[in-house]
Order: C-alpha cells, then sequence, then structure tokens
C-alpha cells in the first residue's frame, strides 16, 4: 500500500478548503473571519490548478502559473478589503456585518 | 326630385352649428350677442323649412312619396348593417319640421324678453338651440337608430333646461326625475328596436332588403311587403309595446307621467316649447311613423289606444284641482297627448282616420298650448307667482296677453271656428267611426273637462278683482314677448283650415267614412260649452281662494298619489329587495374579486420582501443553496 498521495486525495483537501472557506463566510460575524474565509476558498481553487497541472498537463506549467496569478489578484482583494475594513472601523467602530442591515427592504 | 329638397340637412344643421359657436365662443362673452344668434339659426331653419314644406305639399298635394333627401353612411358594420345618418322628407315629417321650427323660433323671440334680465342667458339659449337640432334631427330621421340618438340627445337637452335654475333644489330634482323616467322607458324602447331589428333581418332573408336600404330604415319596416312578413312574426306584438313604453315614457303616458308636471320648474319659454309642442309629441310622432308596423299588431295599437284614454281622462280630472297655472297647463298637455294617443290607437290601416287625426290634433295643439304657456309665462312675469289665486283682473292689465290667452283657451276648449275644434273633431268622430264608443265617450266627457279647468284658470287668473299686490301692480309685457303671442294666436285661429289631414293620409287608405255623424260637432261643441259655462257659474265671483280641499279632492289634488305610489314602490320595494342585493353582490362579490387580486400582490410582495434583510451572510447562504440545488438538477440532468 502506497503512502504516496493520489488525484482524489489531493481533490478531497481541496474540497475540504473550500467548505472550511464557505463555511467561514457564511457564519463568522467579523468581516476580517469573512475575509480569511474568501481567502481560503481562493486558495482551494488555486490547490486544483496546481493539482490538474500535476496529474493532466505534467510537462507544461500553465497551471503553476496560473496559481501565481490567483496569488496576486487574492493579495489585492486582501488590501483592497482591509482598507474599506478600516473606513468602516472609523465610522462605526465595528465591523461585525451582522449589525450592517441598512441595503434593506 | 326637386333640387331644393337637397337642402333639408340645412333645417338641423344651422341650429346645431349655431350651437357650437354660440356656446363655445359668443355665451361666454355677451349674453344678449347669443340670444340675437340662436334665434337668427333658427329663423334660418324656419324659412328652409317653411320653403320646403311649401315644395313638398305642392309636388304631393294628397300624401305621398316620401323623399331620402340627403344621407351618408355612418358606422359601416358589416355589409346589411349600416348606421345612416340622413333626412327623410315624407308628410308627416315635413309638417313636424314646419311645427317644430315654427314654434322653437317663436320661443326663442319670446325667450330674448322673457330671460332678457337673466344672467345666465348665454346658457340658456346655447341649450335652446341643441334642443332644436335634437328635435329636427329625430323628425327628419331615416332610420331608427338615428331617432334614438336625437331621441337621447332631446332627453338630455330637456333635462339641462329642466334643471336651468340650478341653484333651486326643486329644479334640480324635477330634472332628475324627468331624465330618470325618460331613460327608464327608453330601456324598453331599445330592447324594442333590437327585436324589431331582429324581425327585420329575418324578413329580410325572405323578403330581401330593397337596394339603398336598410334593416333599420323606416321605409324598410314600414313598407307594405314588410309589413305583411313582420305580421307573421310572433315577436311583433312584444317588440311593438316595447317600443310604445318608450313612446309612453317621451310623452309622458300614464304611469310614466310623473316626471311632466314637475318638469314645469323649467322656465316658462321652455316648458311651451319642450314640454307642450315638440318634444313629448315624439312618443306620438314615433307611434305614426310606425304605424303600419303597429297596424300589424292588433294588441299593441289596443295597449296604445287604452294608455292613451286613461291618460286623457287621469289627467284632465287631475287638471281641474291644480292651483299652479303652469301645472294645470302640464295636465292639459298629458291629456291632449292621451287624446293623440289613442286617435292613433283607433286606427286601422284599412280606416286611418285616427292617424290623420293624431297628427292634425298634434298640429292646431302644439300651437295653442305654446300660446297658452307663453301668455302664462307672460303673466308669471308680471305677477311673480305661479298660482292662480293669487292673479285675478289682469284682464284690463294686461290686455294682449289677456286676448291671446282666451283665443288659446277657447281653441282647446274645441270652439268653432278655432284651431281645436277641428283636431278634437275628426279624433272623437275617429273612435266613432272605428266603432270604440266606451273611448269615444271618454274623449267626450274630457272634451268638457278640458273646457273646465281651462275656464277656471282663465276666469280665475283674468276676471274679477286682484288677489294679491303684485298682480295689481301687474303690467304688460314687452314687445319682443307680445309679438309670438300674437302670432301664435293667429296660428291658433286659422291653423283648423289648413287641410293637414289631406297631406298625411296613409297610402293603405280603402276610402272609409272619413267624416263622423252629421250630429257629432254639435254635441262636441256643446261639451266643450257646457265645460265653460260650469266653470262660469262656479268662480265667477271674485272668492279670496279656493276653500282648502277636502275629502276626494285632496286625492285629485295629490293627482292620485301617483308620486307617492312611486315612491313607496321604489323606496320600499325595490330599493331594498332588488338594489340592495345587488349593491351587496356588486361591492363585495365582484369589487371583492378585483380586490382580492389586488391584495394577493400586495400581500405577496410583503412576504417576499422579508428575504431583503440586509445581512450579507443570508444572502450568501440563499446564493450557495441556490447553487448547490441547481448543480444538483444539473447533475440529475446529465446522469
Amino acid at each position: 500500500m502506497s503512502l504516496v498521495p493520489g488525484l482524489e486525495h489531493w481533490f478531497i483537501l481541496s474540497t475540504l478548503f473550500f467548505a472550511i472557506g464557505l463555511y467561514g463566510v457564511l457564519s463568522r460575524r467579523s468581516a476580517v473571519g469573512v475575509l480569511i474565509g474568501v481567502e481560503l476558498m481562493l486558495n482551494s481553487t488555486a490547490l486544483n490548478f496546481v493539482i490538474f497541472n500535476r496529474y493532466l498537463a505534467t510537462p507544461f506549467l500553465d497551471g503553476a502559473v496560473m496559481m501565481i496569478f490567483v496569488i496576486a489578484v487574492a493579495a489585492a482583494e486582501a488590501v483592497l478589503a482591509m482598507a474599506i475594513f478600516v473606513q468602516i472601523f472609523r465610522s462605526r467602530h465595528s465591523v461585525d456585518i451582522s449589525t450592517m442591515t441598512e441595503m434593506r427592504y | 326630385m326637386d333640387a331644393g329638397f337637397a337642402y333639408a340637412w340645412l333645417v338641423p344643421a344651422l341650429p346645431l352649428l349655431s350651437f357650437a359657436i354660440v356656446g363655445l365662443f359668443i355665451a361666454p362673452r355677451s349674453r344678449q350677442a347669443a340670444g340675437l344668434v340662436a334665434t337668427a339659426s333658427v329663423l334660418a331653419a324656419t324659412v328652409i323649412a317653411v320653403i320646403i314644406a311649401a315644395q313638398y305639399y305642392v309636388a304631393f298635394p294628397s300624401g305621398g312619396d316620401a323623399i331620402i333627401a340627403w344621407s351618408f353612411a355612418w358606422l359601416e358594420y358589416a355589409p346589411g348593417l349600416t348606421a345612416t345618418i340622413g333626412v327623410l322628407l315624407d308628410p308627416i315629417s315635413v309638417l313636424l319640421l314646419v311645427v317644430v321650427t315654427v314654434v322653437s323660433l317663436l320661443v326663442h323671440i319670446y325667450s330674448l324678453g322673457y330671460m332678457a334680465d337673466d344672467p345666465g342667458s348665454g346658457r340658456y339659449f346655447t341649450f335652446l338651440n341643441l334642443f332644436t337640432f335634437s328635435m329636427l334631427g329625430l323628425v327628419v330621421a331615416p332610420n331608427i337608430l338615428q331617432m334614438f340618438i336625437c331621441w337621447e340627445l332631446v332627453g338630455v337637452s330637456s333635462f339641462l333646461l329642466i334643471g336651468y335654475y340650478y341653484q333651486k333644489p326643486s329644479a334640480v330634482a324635477a330634472s332628475k326625475k324627468a331624465f330618470i323616467v325618460t331613460r327608464f322607458a327608453d330601456v324598453f324602447f331599445l330592447i324594442g328596436i333590437l327585436l324589431l331589428g331582429y324581425q327585420g333581418f329575418q324578413v329580410a332573408a325572405t323578403v330581401g332588403v330593397p337596394d339603398g336600404m336598410q334593416v333599420f330604415d323606416f321605409l324598410f319596416l314600414t313598407a307594405p311587403s314588410t309589413v305583411g312578413a313582420l305580421g307573421d312574426a310572433s315577436l311583433l306584438t312584444i317588440a311593438m309595446v316595447l317600443v310604445f313604453i318608450g313612446a309612453a315614457g317621451k310623452s309622458a303616458m300614464f304611469p310614466l307621467h310623473i316626471w311632466l308636471p314637475d318638469a314645469m320648474e323649467g322656465p316658462t319659454p321652455v316648458s311651451a316649447l319642450i314640454h307642450a309642442a315638440t318634444m313629448v309629441v315624439a312618443g306620438i310622432y314615433l307611434v305614426a311613423r310606425l304605424f303600419p308596423a303597429f297596424a300589424g299588431s292588433a294588441d299593441a295599437l289596443s295597449v296604445a289606444m287604452i294608455v292613451g284614454a286613461f291618460t286623457c281622462l287621469f289627467a284632465a280630472v287631475i287638471a281641474c284641482t291644480q292651483n299652479d297655472i303652469k301645472r294645470v297647463l302640464a295636465f292639459s298637455t298629458l291629456s291632449q297627448l292621451g287624446y293623440m294617443m289613442f286617435a292613433l290607437g283607433v286606427a286601422t290601416l284599412a280606416s286611418p282616420l285616427g292617424y290623420a287625426a293624431s297628427l292634425f290634433h298634434l298640429f292646431t295643439h302644439a300651437f295653442f298650448k305654446a300660446l297658452l304657456f307663453l301668455g302664462a309665462g307672460a303673466v308669471i312675469h308680471a305677477v311673480h307667482s305661479n298660482s292662480i289665486w293669487e292673479m285675478g283682473g289682469l284682464a284690463r292689465r294686461m290686455p294682449v296677453t289677456h286676448v291671446t290667452f282666451l283665443i288659446a283657451t277657447l281653441a282647446i276648449a274645441g270652439l268653432p271656428p278655432l284651431a281645436g275644434f277641428f283636431s278634437k273633431d275628426l279624433i272623437l268622430a275617429a273612435a266613432l267611426v272605428n266603432h270604440h264608443p266606451v273611448v269615444f265617450a271618454v274623449g267626450l266627457l274630457v272634451a268638457a273637462l278640458t273646457a273646465f279647468y281651462m275656464g277656471r284658470i282663465y276666469i280665475v287668473a283674468f276676471l274679477g278683482k286682484a288677489r294679491s299686490d303684485s298682480a295689481e301692480k301687474a303690467h304688460e309685457a314687452s314687445p319682443v314677448m307680445l309679438a309670438p303671442l300674437l302670432i301664435l294666436a293667429v296660428l291658433s285661429l286659422g291653423a283648423g283650415f289648413i287641410p293637414v289631414t289631406e297631406f298625411v293620409g296613409l297610402p293603405s287608405d280603402s276610402g272609409h267614412d272619413h267624416h263622423g255623424p252629421a250630429w257629432l260637432p254639435y254635441v262636441a261643441t256643446a261639451a266643450g260649452l257646457a265645460g265653460l259655462l260650469i266653470a262660469w257659474v262656479i268662480y265667477r265671483r271674485p272668492t279670496e281662494g279656493e276653500a282648502e280641499a277636502t275629502g276626494w279632492r285632496v286625492v285629485l289634488q295629490r293627482q292620485f298619489y301617483s308620486n307617492e305610489v312611486y315612491l313607496f314602490v321604489t323606496k320600499r320595494i325595490i330599493f331594498p329587495f332588488v338594489s340592495a342585493p345587488i349593491a351587496w353582490f356588486d361591492r363585495h362579490v365582484v369589487d371583492g374579486a378585483v380586490n382580492l387580486t389586488g391584495n394577493l400582490t400586495r400581500w405577496s410582495g410583503i412576504v417576499l420582501s422579508r428575504l431583503q434583510t440586509g445581512q450579507l451572510q443570508t444572502y450568501a447562504t440563499w446564493f450557495v443553496g441556490g447553487v448547490v440545488v441547481i448543480g444538483l438538477l444539473f447533475w440529475w440532468w446529465v446522469r
């Protein structure tokens, strides 16, 4: 029995990442927690790129390059999100998104 | 065909044009100019109408051809179903053209004086022109559809003019009453038209429609071939009775008479024009117009005869007890309309003396009744009261009015050689010739009653001593009001010599007896003289007023409680048992269904709007749930 992880193991890992991230997005009351959940989901997709590159297109590096892009975009997005959170905190003294219900019916 | 007839459309068109111009542009600026322009347009129409009548009766001296002088297709629904607007000239429409234009012209002139001090007279003349147009359109209607449209238009103008003094609650109530009662009758008329049209189509399928005619044309409906085929139709009696109910509503036959006495709330010249001489005879005219179709059903004519004779007696009896001079004249009008109606009812196609007599009486009655109303208007203008017990001794103070009123009184009482004598005599002869002795007896009795109540108001109002200060100070009306009185007096004197019956005979006339027995004129005159004599005996002493009515005279004065009966039937029976349930159904079931759809939408909106919480994570949860559901569906579909 080989202990080397196969395609399906990596998929289970990335699905777990995605599910944990989704749970975080849906359940955290802190905006920062939600952002972390989003990052986790993004990274699970980035992981998928690497997995597909490794198993389905071995001689090429397209998936790995795409992962670099995703990390770059995620970094930029995190910066923007944190800047927005800072602004919100200045006006509301809180980043609890469960209290942000002004855009209601 | 004479080219002159082609201009017949101008007769109704001129008042219509003037109605629009006066109503829109002149009346708001100058009411004097409005009166003059309105009168001028009717004068022009009168001149044309008289020229046409002269040409027509010279061309066809003994009854005759109907001419469609002018027409155009107005609404083309389908082949064979076109509503045309046109001008039909035949003996009776030409006769009515002259009557309507002449009386309307004289009333317009009279109104120039009567309404001179009224600040709303611009509106008054506008409506008067509208009425003249509508009535002329009705008279010349070549088909029953145009007649119905104009029929409603005269109803509207009558409504507007009765309610002319709209600050007076009684005038408003009277105008509504007149409109509702006549509208109620018109519903039956419309159903009758539809039934008649249905039968017309059936006849058209078998007999065929002549070229250039429509099913609703009077010429088609009264053509001998159509009438022969119509007689077979079982629905004819129902259709004609329904049409008769419409005619009875307009002509105020019992039991639809209740609106006419109240209609006297309008200005007196309006009463003279609309509620004595022209509009109320529209019902008579309609029955005469459709006479061959009516004659196809003996039952329908019997209904006309019985209703006419009853109204004739009923109204004459009531007229003897009324104290308001205009109300006496209103009931007198009812009674005379009853004469015309039963004269039509006794006529048959083979022996149509009653038909000619009815139209002859319509012709003469228009003049002397308009004269009576205009004379009463002059008196009311001077005395400022309608009650005959506040008049008296007016003969010296208003000599011209007095003489003309006396002429009209004698004319309506049927004394020779005034107009009423000839026509009333002919109606009585028609009842005898066609073997209706009871109707003849009623007619003779009413002739005496007519003389009595007219003698009563003449003696009380004009003879003796003044009974009030205003009667003491009364003075003669202005010349512009007296001129129409004099012209109408001349017509009341001479109209009986115009051989109207020669002109309006039916082609089916088989040359029956055209004269009653030789003793008839003497008996009829004696009845009139007896009525006048009784009035003289009772009222010649200058009493202060009539004793308070007691016993049976209360019943008469209250008009046999017909208004009370109507109020009881409507308020106690129709409103709670018919109207209220219908209103409930409408309010709760019909409106309820409408409200339900609206409320359902609103409620679902309220419920669904709860989804929009403003909570970002709630949205995200729904979004994820939706993606999962779609994913599952997609997976299930692909599999």
